[in-house]
């Protein structure tokens, strides 16, 4: 285990002492250096303080955990790994993100999982604990968004225009969403057994990560949102 | 070299401030050091402070801060201000000379009360007066510039890094109940001091991140009401908007708020409140034009508050913290450590959702 104390160090000094190490580093006293971890794969990286802007931006693999709350723009167009946020992160996280994962354990910002894609077997994932803000999965084009809203005891899960421009991919929001207005190009609906079950196999590991009972989780009522098509803008464009 | 106001200049930036909820002073240090590790957000360009309270030995007059190009441009503004004021005070702002703040114009300050004679003779309240003669000095007297005109607060900016605009005006030597700061990152800027923020209007001061589209729709409503936008740069309207909308129409600062961050027609129809919603309708068919879209967030400093704003997309970030008396604000949470490694109850305020801060009475 390599420590590295992030006083007075910026974002290219923090990195390269990351880069230089072959064990898993601790960074402590993170006071907003941005890029963390960026680009890099295979490596354990424990943040303590607040990280700054665009964490784990194209990320490639391995895991950063966060102890505190994370600034905008986490896991910017990741590829693979894991990005774990033990309190709130900001805004636009999970930007154009490609694959990997994002589990924040408390509320997100405004536009998480802004462009969200996959392609085959690069799927993306994030849950989000707590509440998500204004414009989630705008422009969602695959991957999964799931917003559990574990923390609050009122029901509105998720702020104004939530998926706006979605076309591809999957959003989980456990609430009945009774108060939630949706574009005309998705459809929203009640979980079924069956998407339970899919959702128990995506939430197994974040349970695990924030010690808590999945049974209880998935003992609320979700709404499944997806596009209507794969291609809703198929005739807004050009003809094919 | 062309000047502010001769080229259009979008910025990006930074901005913080803090707030004694007691009113009790704090020094301009803890401000500064929040700049730092918000570094990347500017670009060496502009940087700028207001603090309030700062100058309890004149508070009942008005301090004005100048720049000036030269020796005869102050003497003639002197002059001018000598017909409208009279000067109980003027000194240059002190100074601390360092490398990385170069060129600096000649920085003044003037406490100063309006002529009662000239007062009555132009039939103006006092404010009025003050707001017409910095407009006058600002857009007629080549070479001056006011960039700071209210009661018991000051403006302090300056091409550079903020962290560095901090030291090289000594705030560390001041003492105010709030405090507002910017970092600006032009991307095409002639680079001249009166146009780093904060922009000020009287007691109103105005520190912006972002890049706001309605600019000239906002321009061409506001210059009926005799403001004149000399610079260009979008903050400067906003700064003029909120003065016509609060000092001038006695809007509340949440009314002026729904005013130019206003809610989509769309999210007003599902407003439960039908009395709010009724609200929010008048003050977007009252004021279709200081309506002002693209991406903003904006702290406005005035006596005894400050208010936190963004945009109704909510394009730009912004973190509001608390400890004990003080409320912190700033684009990232990593200023708001700085300022108290402690704060609680960070929340991130949504698009076009005020947060108003204030003094408690009496207690500045």
């Amino acid at each position: 285990m390599t420590t590295i104390s992030a006083e007075g160090l910026d974002h290219r000094s923090i990195n390269e002492k990351i880069r230089s190490s072959a064990e898993p580093c601790t960074v402590t006293d993170c006071c907003g250096q941005r890029f963390i971890g960026a680009g890099m794969a295979d490596r354990t990286i424990d943040i303590h303080g607040i990280p700054g802007n665009a964490l784990g931006a194209y990320l490639n693999g391995g895991t950063i955990t966060v102890n505190a709350n994370a600034q905008d723009a986490v896991g910017d167009t990741m590829n693979e790994g894991t990005i774990v946020i033990h309190g709130n992160t900001g805004d636009a996280t999970g930007y154009a993100m490609r694959g990997g994962k994002i589990y924040v354990k408390g509320n997100a910002g405004y536009r998480a999982g802004i462009h969200m894609k996959a392609y085959e077997e690069k799927v993306p994932l994030m849950v989000i604990g707590g509440k998500a803000g204004s414009f989630l999965g705008e422009y969602q084009a695959g991957g999964m968004i799931i917003v559990l809203n574990l923390w609050s005891s009122s029901e509105k899960c998720v702020g104004f225009f939530p998926c706006a421009g979605m076309h591809g991919g999957k959003m989980f929001l456990r609430s009945t969403c009774e108060d939630v207005v949706f574009p005309e190009q998705v459809t929203a609906r009640r979980a079924t057994c069956e998407d339970k079950a899919e959702l128990k196999i995506h939430l197994s590991e974040y349970c695990r990560i924030f010690n808590l009972d999945i049974e209880e989780v998935l003992s609320s009522p979700f709404t499944v949102i997806t596009p209507d098509s794969k291609n809703p803008y198929k005739r807004m464009y050009v003809a094919n | 070299m062309k000047k502010e106001g001769q080229v259009r200049i979008p910025s990006g930036c930074a901005i913080a401030a803090v707030i004694s909820k007691e009113g009790k002073k704090m020094s301009g240090e803890a401000i500064t050091n929040a700049m730092k590790p918000m570094h990347d957000r500017s670009n060496g360009l502009g940087g700028g402070f207001a603090g309030y309270g700062i100058y309890p030995e004149y508070k009942d007059l008005y301090a004005l801060h100048l720049f000036f190009d030269d020796r005869n441009t102050r003497k003639e503004c002197e002059a001018f201000l000598k017909e409208y004021f009279e000067i109980v005070h003027s000194e240059v702002i002190p100074t601390r000379k360092t490398p990385k703040i170069t060129d600096e114009p000649m920085i003044w300050r003037f406490f100063v009360s309006p002529l009662r004679s000239m007062l009555a003779s132009m039939q103006l309240d006092e404010k009025e007066f003050v707001a017409r003669a910095a407009m006058k000095i600002n857009t007629q007297m080549k070479g001056a510039y006011v960039f700071s005109s209210g009661k018991n607060m000051g403006t302090f900016k300056a091409v550079g890094f903020p962290e560095d605009v901090g030291m090289f005006y000594k705030l560390d030597e001041y003492e105010g109940y709030s405090w507002t700061a910017h970092g600006r990152y032009p991307t095409n800027t002639p680079g001249w001091w009166g146009g780093a923020h904060p922009f000020t209007l009287l007691d109103y001061s105005v520190v912006h991140n972002g890049e706001i589209s309605s600019y000239d729709a906002n321009r061409r409503f506001i210059e009926m009401f005799g403001y004149k936008c000399t610079l260009q740069t979008d903050t400067e309207v906003i700064t003029y908007i909120l003065d016509y909308l609060i000092r001038v129409q006695g809007l509340t600062l949440t009314e002026a708020a729904n005013v130019i961050s206003a809610p989509f027609w769309s999210t007003i129809e599902q407003e439960p409140d039908k009395e709010k919603a009724e609200r929010l309708k008048f003050l977007r068919t009252m004021f279709p034009s200081l309506l002002i879209t693209g991406p903003f967030s904006i702290v406005l400093g005035f006596t005894g508050g400050i208010m936190a704003l963004n945009d109704r997309l909510k394009l730009r970030s912004m973190v509001v913290g608390e400890k004990d008396d003080k409320v912190f604000i700033a684009s990232e949470e990593a200023a708001i450590r700085v300022m108290e490694p402690d704060a609680e109850n960070i929340r991130y305020p949504a698009g076009g959702e005020p947060v108003i801060v204030k003094v408690k009475e009496g207690a500045f």
